[in-house]
């Protein structure tokens, strides 16, 4: 690279550009746009960290913290709806098991009470049946009773009569005793 | 004729300082090769590791930019 | 030395200058570049301060819980580099996100913008590159000095090696402490002007009819690429940048 400043034919206002425009050698070697370079390099960053750190970065910080925010918020919240929501299926589940007990309770007793009066009415009935029947026997002993009486009588009777026809004085006392064995034996 | 024989000189160098840009090639490729296959047989670590990746493939890459750095020189600024 | 044009006379009549769109021209005039002189270089600098503007302050104007488009994509810009200080270099490390974010968006809408045709890129020029990585380097060096004084060189110090081997082993890390902002700035310049460069070449290829589609095809293929290193080595700066960082914060490995 040395040799182009020698090269003092052409008009060429700097060393690392040729008369044509073109780069002589690397353009990135070349001192002289250095300070240029660097000077506005140094601007640039400047430039890009005022408007970071004054503008951008707390901007998308506090979107962020807010987005962050709003969904633990909404996490929370939700969260909260879940115990309402566990909390209310918890009361409904009492509420149906409590319906359930009472409902058990209310035809139990009912069973009961209609088994009482069941148990009263058949005992009831039963104790009719028992006194119909014994006054039923009793009416059937006395009916017995009366006809063996009436057998008796109409036997002697009967007996009487017999030896009537005869020809014969009936002894009243003879014949009733032994109608009595008859009508024993 | 002794200025083209600096010349061919420079070309040749540059021809010689290029073949470092694909050697950095199998570098790069190593890297990335043994990577994949070390993700493949553990792909939960993986994703943490992929900053190590990009650093190491940076530092073998670095080395083929400098010899293409070289070749550069020797072909525009010597 | 021979100038690119001799070579093209000797050559086969195909015009190369992949060089040329790194030069640094006044806007008004042609006059000397002074250190104040409004350059192209100025020009897409401005641009670059401009672009960030309208993602970051235009972008996020509505402020908004629910976020527009640009204010998704400028929260993803802020919360990407944001999580990466913090995961690289600690939780202690976010007070100097400000800077870092700066240098990040800078790089970036530098190489994105210096993709657009006839445009100039700053960062392809190592003056550039250098400054941000020496500003690096100085702050991190001197941050590890004032916070840990004399400790801080126990970072060269790898007690973890066997006794021998640490003062050869004290050699190498500090030389490879001391290359850091060279690679660090070489790393992007250079790989933001290969990759102008070979479009540029590309380019020329295009002006010989015979192959004039594949070279299209390939600078299309080239453009795409570089799209992708844009934001690569945009990362890498930044990532690289926090690494050294993590050093001057915690230097006990």
């Amino acid at each position: 690279m040395a040799d182009t400043t020698t090269e003092a034919g052409a008009p060429v206002a700097e060393a690392c550009v040729d008369a044509g425009g073109s780069a002589i050698g690397m353009p990135q070697l070349c001192t002289e746009w250095y300070a240029n370079q660097i000077f506005w390099l140094l601007v640039t960053l400047a430039a890009i960290y005022f408007i970071l750190s004054r503008v951008a970065l707390p901007r998308i910080a506090a979107v962020l913290a807010e987005r962050q925010g709003t969904i633990t918020n909404d996490v929370a919240s939700a969260e909260e709806m879940m115990l309402r929501v566990r909390e209310a299926e918890a009361a409904y589940e009492k509420s149906l098991a409590d319906a359930r007990a009472e409902a058990k309770t209310i035809s139990d007793e009912t069973r009961a009470k209609i088994q009482a009066e069941l148990d009263k009415e058949l005992s009831a009935a039963d104790a009719r049946i028992a006194e119909k029947t014994a006054e039923s026997e009793k009416a059937i002993s006395e009916i017995r009773e009366t006809a063996v009486e009436n057998v008796r009588l109409v036997a002697a009777d009967v007996a009487a009569e017999i030896v009537a026809l005869m020809g014969d004085k009936a002894d009243a006392k003879a014949i009733e005793a032994a109608v009595a064995e008859r009508v024993k034996g | 004729m002794e200025g083209d024989i600096a010349n061919m000189g420079q070309f040749i160098g540059a021809g010689i300082a290029g073949l470092g840009t694909g050697l950095a090639a199998l570098g790069v490729g190593n890297v990335a090769g043994n990577f994949l296959a070390g993700a493949l047989r553990n792909p939960s670590a993986a994703a943490g590791q992929t900053a190590t990746l990009f650093i190491g493939i940076a530092f073998a890459e670095a080395l083929g930019i400098f010899s293409f750095l070289v070749a550069l020189l020797l072909m525009f600024a010597v | 030395m021979a100038t690119e044009t001799e070579y093209a006379e000797g050559g086969s009549g195909l015009v190369f200058h992949p060089l040329d769109q790194f030069i640094v021209k006044p806007l008004f005039g042609d006059g000397q570049v002074y250190w104040y002189t409004v350059t192209n270089a100025t020009l897409w600098m401005a641009l670059s301060v401009l672009g960030i503007m309208g993602l970051l302050v235009l972008g996020t104007r509505g402020a908004g819980t629910v976020p527009s488009r640009l204010q998704s994509m400028a929260e993803m810009t802020y919360g990407f580099i944001y999580k990466m200080v913090e995961d690289v270099s600690g939780k202690d490390a976010v007070r100097f996100f400000p800077y870092i974010f700066t240098l990040f968006l800078f790089i970036l809408f530098a190489n994105v913008l210096g993709l657009i045709p006839t445009a100039f890129t700053p960062t392809t020029h190592i003056a550039v590159t250098a400054v941000m990585a020496l500003g690096v380097f100085l702050t991190v060096t001197i941050l590890g000095f004032v916070l840990h004084g004399g400790t801080f060189l126990k970072l060269f110090w790898v007690s973890s090696a066997p006794l021998a081997l640490r003062p050869i082993l004290a050699v190498i890390e500090l030389i490879s402490y001391m290359v850091r902002p060279v690679s660090h700035s070489v790393r992007l310049a250079g790989a933001i002007t290969a990759g102008h460069a070979v479009m540029k070449v590309f380019a020329a290829f295009a002006a010989s009819a015979l192959i004039a589609p594949l070279a299209i095809g390939g600078m299309v293929a080239i453009y795409a690429l570089e799209l992708l290193v844009a934001f690569i080595q945009a990362y890498v700066f930044t990532i690289l940048t926090c690494v050294y960082l993590k050093d001057a914060l915690h230097p006990h490995h």
